[in-house]
């Protein structure tokens, strides 16, 4: 396939980016968007030009390390279902022109190229997204009776790879799809419950520090790689008006 | 040559752990703030130990060349943990997880490791079901578990088909909220280049920046490896391309000794490759063997769809030689078996390197419906990189280079020869002997990093009040002037060829020549490829932009020099190793049935190297193996 890219060019943060035009001739339709990626490189290292630097690691949708806005779209595919790396070229045409954009929001400032800092999802961990268990403490595994209903909506959450392409996809700049997907996991298990309200009003006030607000757009599940649900936001925002009213 | 003391205490095997937690000497509680440990990597091994260090109230420095803790490579296992829980009822004990490893390995690792490993592995599902892991259950609410190769017995823990991830993320979580309780401090986009030696001691650390390129100093009291294993050395393989072996090859020049290097696991259900433009293998979990049919056409060159070769006409080649684990052989002996049948001209796909992973008959047995609940994100990754329907067609898989069992020799305490240097997980050699069995990888890391080194460092710090160093001392300077020369070195040598067009050739050499069929010859012809492409290396590459910026042409490339120092190692080991075992086959020694040969006679020793200097022959000294407990034998899946 041969097709045209338009990518995103920032040498740093402080710097201003611009897009630069690249052609990606005789691509294999079975060539995964980055392996695409990595081509274009190899020929822009040839001609002595600076490779594109984008974020990617694990390669099979699993670590979050990769994600640029594709098309205007977080991860190149609307209906989402997949990160970056495991895009394929066989979704495009021939003679496509392709914009390549790092992930938009103000809460990621862009290091370079298609990098940005995404380090404020991390925050809202730290702020609660744990169970405060030590090492050696634990009780014994079975003692503890998990319906599968509540483990399966629970690992549902929990898949999330905090890549932060329902960030980037929102108008808003939200970060409710991320961090109610953690409140979730952690809040429908029992092991959960001794710090539910606790953990739900700390992980929200760090969000409105970094994040926009949420209005239901929905676009955050429309492109999560692992499709995740907006019915675990809801969740969280019953779980932050009960902690309100508790702790009052 | 010298024999190593591995530092096993004395006592019946099942009572060396606790009779070592009850003698290791303590550090009282106000003075653990005193310390600081400096953890390199946030794995299944670096998170756990490092949330477990802050927990005891340690001061933690953290470095990760991630933007984040949770993305290291263990997120990506998926099949399961093992653990000695016996939940099944089927006849499972701490001592079967433990001979069933010992045996996986091919009596290669070290008794009182092991038995260690099984009598913890208990504890981590505890730990992590406390952290609200999220791990598979039944409909009562209680665990459930899976079966996998190489044992016969039912204990393999798992979420769904991310079970690293969940694992992980339970560290990770115990890790942030250490974070945020001030007792470690993170140190993300940091590269560790560099160890620093003070007196013959670990004391530090020498890092790169990754945003601004600065090269830093970073002194402590104790220095802690949990940087993965080195499976890149091969470029095509399962692990994530930023995995490497820096860390402990640089720990390896100054003076950690490096054992078995040699070992390597190539992992039998990966899918296979299709081009020249491919960047990495992806492993489709062992789990799958569990449900999944293995078989290639009894005829050469069989050309026809698998729906159109009659089953009297196919052969299910692992039933067929191994009877009683069939599918369920250890991945070593799968691997082989893969290679073999492909080599006979009876391999599937476009090229010929390849066999069936077949459901066809689960499905027909069990429905859609529960294949799909136990596989269903595989079967899809499957379906998106391949655009095939593992449902309606059988899968494709090939062997691919997944894990490495060698890594920085370490004693029973987790330190290596370089004393206040502990390495663990999949960077240290200990555990899993010449082949590891699969959900054994989660539980030696998260084992290291919860429980042993949580004990074991106090018995190494108690001894190091007062003895803090500063980064400004000489041995900082020196060793920041070597790394600033390396960089330095890399930029300059304005050549033509990009970093990753090596590490592909480099990665050729190693997989024709020391992947899974080794032989003398091939090994010396190797070696001299490997050096004269080393050579070519540092003259004809081309590193583009500066070292005071985001530079990932710069961060590889000083990654596959220290790979093309390692890969040398690994042929010089493979030689002089002459005996098959576990993931090692010398083609030379096989018996008559293909079978791995070991030599326990001549090579019942772990092989452990010292470096000498660049371009002098590296030192071997053996740790001798002595089993008490398991009687040597021959490995039989039959």
């Amino acid at each position: 396939m041969n097709l045209k890219l338009h990518v995103w060019r920032q040498a740093a943060g402080s710097e201003t980016g611009d897009f630069k035009e690249y052609a990606a001739n005789d691509i294999s339709p079975d060539a995964s968007f980055l392996e695409m990626l990595d081509i274009v490189n190899e020929q822009l290292i040839e001609k002595g030009e600076d490779p594109i630097h984008f974020e990617h690691d694990c390669r099979e949708g699993i670590c979050g390390s990769c994600g640029m806005m594709i098309n205007g779209v977080a991860h190149g595919s609307r209906g989402g279902g997949m990160a970056t790396c495991q895009l394929h070229m066989r979704h495009f045409q021939e003679g496509d022109e392709i914009r390549v954009e790092p992930w938009r929001a103000r809460a990621f400032p862009v290091i370079k190229d298609l990098i940005v800092d995404r380090s404020p999802l991390d925050k809202i961990i730290q702020a609660g997204g744990f169970i405060s268990a030590n090492t050696g403490s634990a009780p014994e595994a079975n003692s503890l009776l998990i319906p599968k209903v509540v483990q399966e909506r629970s690992m549902d959450a929990a898949e999330c790879i905090e890549c932060g392409a329902c960030v980037a996809q929102c108008p808003n700049g939200a970060g409710q799809l991320f961090t109610a997907a953690k409140i979730s996991h952690l809040g429908l298990l029992p092991q959960g419950q001794p710090e539910r309200y606790q953990r739900v009003l700390r992980m929200v006030e760090v969000m409105e520090e970094y994040f926009g607000s949420c209005t239901m757009f929905r676009e955050c599940e429309a492109v999560c790689p692992k499709e995740i649900s907006v019915d675990f936001i809801a969740r969280m925002n019953r779980d932050y008006i009960v902690a309100r009213f508790k702790n009052r | 040559m010298s024999e190593l003391d591995a530092k096993i205490p004395p006592g019946p095997l099942a009572d060396k752990w606790s009779y070592s937690k009850s003698h290791y000497k303590l550090v009282n509680p106000t003075n653990k703030r005193k310390f600081d440990v400096i953890v390199v990597g946030a794995g299944l091994a670096g998170a756990s130990a490092a949330a477990s260090f802050g927990e005891l109230g340690y001061n933690v420095k953290c470095f990760v060349f991630h933007d984040s803790p949770r993305r290291a490579h263990s997120i990506a296992a998926q099949g399961g943990i093992n653990a000695a829980k016996n939940y099944q009822n089927d006849g499972d004990s701490i001592y079967r997880l433990f001979y069933d490893t010992v045996k996986g390995g091919d009596y290669r690792s070290r008794e009182s490791n092991v038995y260690r490993l099984a009598e913890l592995s208990v504890n981590i599902i505890d730990q992590a079901v406390a952290q609200g892991v999220p791990l598979a259950r039944e409909y009562g609410g209680l665990l459930e578990n899976r079966s996998f190769g190489g044992v016969q017995v039912s204990r393999t823990f798992y979420a769904r088909g991310q079970t690293g991830q969940q694992l992980l993320l339970g560290a990770f979580q115990a890790l942030e909220r250490q974070i945020a309780l001030g007792t470690v401090k993170m140190y993300p986009r940091y590269e560790m280049l560099d160890l620093v030696l003070v007196d013959g001691q670990a004391k530090g650390i020498i890092t790169r920046n990754l945003v601004t390129g600065a090269i830093e100093s970073h002194s402590g009291d104790a220095v802690v490896l949990g940087t993965g294993g080195y499976a890149n050395v091969f470029y095509l393989s399962t692990n994530a391309k930023a995995s490497n072996t820096t860390a402990i090859w640089r720990a390896y020049r100054r003076g950690a000794y490096f054992a078995n290097p040699c070992y390597t696991q190539i992992h039998p259900t990966c899918i296979p490759q299709t081009g020249e433009y491919q960047s990495k293998l992806t492993l489709m979990s062992e789990s799958l063997r569990n449900d999944g049919r293995i078989w290639v056409p009894k005829q050469k060159g069989d050309k026809r769809s698998p729906q159109e070769i009659p089953e009297k006409e196919r052969d299910y080649y692992l039933e067929r030689k191994y009877p009683s684990f069939g599918n369920l052989a250890p991945r070593d002996i799968a691997s082989r078996a893969a290679k073999e049948v492909c080599d006979e001209g009876r391999g599937v796909g476009p090229s010929g390197r390849g066999v069936y992973l077949d459901f066809a008959d689960s499905i027909a047995r069990l429905g859609r419906k529960t294949i799909e609940e136990r596989y269903g994100n595989l079967f899809e990754m499957y379906h998106d990189i391949t655009a095939e329907d593992p449902y309606s067609v059988p899968m494709r898989i090939y062997p691919a280079p997944h894990y490495t069992m060698g890594g920085l020799w370490v004693d029973y305490n987790l330190m290596g020869t370089i004393p206040g240097l502990y390495v663990i997980g999949e960077a240290n050699f200990s555990d899993h002997g010449a082949n590891r069995l699969g959900a054994s990888a989660l539980m030696q890391g998260l084992a290291d990093g919860y429980f042993v080194i949580a004990a074991t460092i106090a018995d190494y710090l108690s001894g190091q009040m007062n003895k803090k160093v500063s980064p400004d001392r000489t041995e900082f300077k020196q060793a920041k002037a070597d790394v600033d020369g390396r960089v330095k070195r890399l930029l300059d040598a304005k050549g033509t060829r990009s970093v990753d067009s090596f590490h592909r050739e480099l990665g050729g050499i190693m997989w024709e020549y020391c992947g899974m069929a080794r032989s003398a010859e091939g090994l010396k012809k190797a070696r001299v490829e490997i050096r004269a492409l080393r050579d070519r290396y540092w003259r004809e590459v081309r590193v583009l932009g500066s070292g005071e910026e985001p530079n990932q042409s710069l961060e590889k490339a000083g990654r596959v020099a220290d790979l093309f120092e390692l890969a040398e190692l690994m042929c010089i080991d493979a030689l002089h190793r002459e005996e098959s075992c576990g993931g090692h086959f010398r083609v030379e020694y096989q018996t008559a049935d293909g079978e791995a040969l070991r030599n326990d006679d001549k090579f019942l020793y772990v092989a452990a190297w010292e470096f000498t200097g660049d371009g002098k022959e590296p030192r071997l000294h053996k740790e001798p193996l002595t089993y008490e407990e398991v009687k040597l034998a021959t490995r039989s899946y039959k």
